[in-house]
C-alpha cells in the first residue's frame, strides 16, 4: 500500500464523518472538528493521557508476556510429536472459547486493578501464538532439519539456528491477526472494577457525563491504540524479516 | 576411512534395506552410489553421516564406531537445506556458527578448534561472493547448491556426503557443479560418496561405483571407473562404455 493512498482514505473518512455530523445535527455525533478540540483539551487539561497509557499498558504487559511463554510453549509442541499428541486436544478445546466471556470470571478471581485485564488479552494471545508457532515448527522440512544436524547442531543449537528463527513469522502473523481482537476485549474489561484505562473513560463520558466529543476522544484514542499496534507489527516484520519481503 | 561391518538396517515395521551388508571406502577416494528409488541408497547415506543409526553390525570411521553425526563429515542434499530466512552469507557461515556456540568439544565441534566465522575465501572459491547479501528465495537451484557446498566446505571436512545434489538442476549447471565437485575433491583431499539415481552422473563422479539393488541389500555390488576424476572423460568413449554397463547392470539388479 503507498502511503499516499491511506492518506487518502483517511481524509475520505474525515469527510464522510463531517457530512454525517453536518446532516444529522444532532449532539450524539459531534464533527471530526468538534471532536478534534475535545481531544486536545482532555489530553492537554484531563486525564485522557492517563488513561490511554493504563490501556497501553495493559496490551503490552500482556503481549510481551504472550510472546515469551507461547513461542517456547509452540516450539516445543512443534518438534516433539508426543507433547504435541498430548496437549493438543486441550487446545483443540480450549482454542474456540471466545476469551470475551471468561471476563466476568476473571474478575471474581482477580478482582480489580490491572492482573485480570492483563490476564484476558494474555489468554487471546497465548492461543493465537501458541497455535501458530506450533504449525510453523511443525511444518520446517525434515531435510532442513538434518542438514542442520549434520553440521553439528544437537537440539540447543537448532533451537538457536532454525526453531526460533523460524517461529518469529509465525508469532508476528499472530499478534497480526489478534491485535483487533485484543484491544476489543480490552474495551469490554475495562468496563468494570476499574477506573482507569479508555474503555473506562468512553463508558464515563457516554453514558454519565453525557460530554459526547470527549468521549469521542476516547474512541479516537481507542482506535489509534489498534491502529498503532497494527503498524507496530508491520515495522516489526519489515524489521525481523526481511527475507519475506524480499523473496 | 569408512568401515561398514555386517550392518542390518530396517525402518520400523519395515523390511530390512541391509542385511549383513559390508562394505569399505578408503580415505580419499570418489564413490558414487547408484540405485533406483528405495533401494535404500539415502538411507545408506543418512547411516554415514550418523543421522540414523544401525540395528545391528558397526559403522566405523576412522576405526571409531559412529552414534552421531561427525564434526568432520559434510552433507549436501538435494534441495531445502539452506536456512531460507539466511542470506547466502549466513548460511555459509551457519556451521561455523553451530561449532561457535558449543566451542571446541570434541563431539559438535573438533578439539582445537579456533572460533572463526571466516568465509570470504568461501564464497569466492564457489562464485557466490556477488549474491553474499541474497536469501535462498531470490537465487538460482545452482546457486543455492553452491551456497550448500561453501557452507560444508568452511567446516573443513575430510569427507563429504551428498544425496541427489543436482538432480534438480538443469543440464549445463549440473555438468558445471560436477566438474566444480571433482576439482574441489582433488584440492581439498576430501573422500566423496555422491548417492545418485542417474547413471551419468555416477559415471562422471565416482572412481567406483556401489550398485543398490531391491532391497534387501547383502553383498555389496562394486563397478570400477578409474577414468571418472579426468576432466575430459564424459567426452570419451571409456564414459560412454561405462554409462552401457552400469544401465545393464541397474537393470539386472
Amino acid at each position: 500500500m503507498k502511503r499516499r493512498n491511506l492518506l487518502l482514505a483517511g481524509i475520505a473518512l474525515l469527510a464522510l464523518w463531517q457530512a454525517l455530523a453536518l446532516a444529522l445535527n444532532r449532539p450524539i455525533l459531534p464533527t471530526p472538528l468538534a471532536v478534534l478540540a475535545a481531544l486536545w483539551r482532555e489530553l492537554t487539561g484531563g486525564n485522557l493521557l492517563a488513561h490511554f497509557l493504563a490501556s497501553f499498558w495493559r496490551v503490552i504487559a500482556s503481549t510481551l508476556l504472550a510472546v515469551f511463554t507461547a513461542a517456547p510453549a509452540g516450539m516445543m509442541l512443534g518438534q516433539s510429536k508426543r507433547l504435541d499428541d498430548i496437549f493438543s486436544p486441550v487446545i483443540y478445546l480450549l482454542y474456540p472459547i471466545p476469551k470475551v466471556v471468561l471476563v466476568p470470571i476473571v474478575l471474581l478471581f482477580f478482582g480489580v486493578g490491572d492482573l485480570p485485564k492483563i490476564i484476558i488479552i494474555y489468554l487471546i494471545l497465548f492461543f493465537q501464538i501458541l497455535v501458530l508457532v506450533r504449525d510453523s515448527a511443525a511444518g520446517l522440512r525434515p531435510e532442513l532439519i538434518q542438514s542442520v544436524r549434520s553440521l553439528g547442531a544437537g537440539r540447543r543449537a537448532l533451537f538457536r539456528y532454525v526453531y526460533l528463527p523460524a517461529s518469529l513469522p509465525a508469532v508476528l502473523t499472530a499478534l497480526r491477526q489478534s491485535v483487533g481482537t485484543a484491544v476489543a476485549v480490552l474495551y469490554v474489561a475495562e468496563l468494570f472494577a476499574t477506573q482507569r484505562g479508555l474503555g473506562y473513560y468512553i463508558y464515563l463520558n457516554g453514558s454519565t457525563l453525557f460530554n459526547y466529543p470527549a468521549m469521542y476522544g476516547g474512541v479516537v484514542m481507542m482506535s489509534l491504540l489498534g491502529l498503532g499496534l497494527y503498524f507496530g507489527v508491520d515495522v516489526l516484520e519489515r524489521r525481523l524479516c526481511p527475507w519475506k519481503t524480499a523473496a | 576411512m569408512i568401515e561398514l561391518d555386517q550392518i542390518t538396517f530396517a525402518y520400523p515395521g519395515d523390511a530390512p534395506l541391509f542385511q549383513d551388508f559390508s562394505w569399505r571406502v578408503e580415505r580419499g577416494e570418489a564413490w558414487a552410489v547408484l540405485g533406483t528409488s528405495g533401494c535404500g541408497k539415502s538411507t545408506l547415506l543418512n547411516l554415514l553421516a550418523g543421522l540414523r543409526l544401525v540395528q545391528s553390525g558397526q559403522v566405523r570411521i576412522d576405526g571409531a564406531p559412529l552414534t552421531r553425526p561427525r564434526p568432520q563429515t559434510g552433507l549436501i542434499i538435494q534441495d531445502y537445506g539452506l536456512l531460507p530466512w539466511a542470506t547466502v552469507r549466513q548460511n555459509v557461515e551457519l556451521g561455523l556458527r553451530v561449532r561457535n556456540f558449543y566451542g571446541p568439544d570434541g563431539t559438535h565441534a573438533p578439539r582445537g578448534y579456533t572460533p572463526s566465522l571466516a568465509v570470504d575465501a568461501w564464497l569466492e572459491r564457489l562464485g557466490i561472493a556477488g549474491i553474499a547479501g541474497q536469501f535462498p528465495g531470490q537465487i538460482s537451484g545452482g546457486q543455492r547448491q553452491r551456497t550448500a557446498i561453501a557452507r560444508t566446505l568452511a567446516l573443513r571436512p575430510d569427507l563429504m556426503l551428498m544425496d541427489e545434489p543436482f538432480s534438480s538442476l538443469d543440464a549445463p549447471t549440473r555438468e558445471g557443479l560436477q566438474r566444480l565437485m571433482l576439482e574441489l575433491w582433488a584440492e581439498q583431499a576430501l573422500t566423496m560418496v555422491v548417492v545418485t539415481h542417474s547413471i551419468e552422473e555416477a559415471a562422471v563422479l565416482g572412481q567406483r561405483i556401489l550398485l543398490l539393488g531391491k532391497a534387501p541389500n547383502r553383498a555389496a555390488k562394486i563397478i570400477e571407473n578409474p577414468g571418472a576424476a579426468e576432466m575430459r572423460f564424459r567426452e570419451s568413449d571409456d564414459y560412454g562404455r561405462m554409462c552401457r554397463l552400469l544401465r545393464e547392470r541397474l537393470e539386472e539388479a
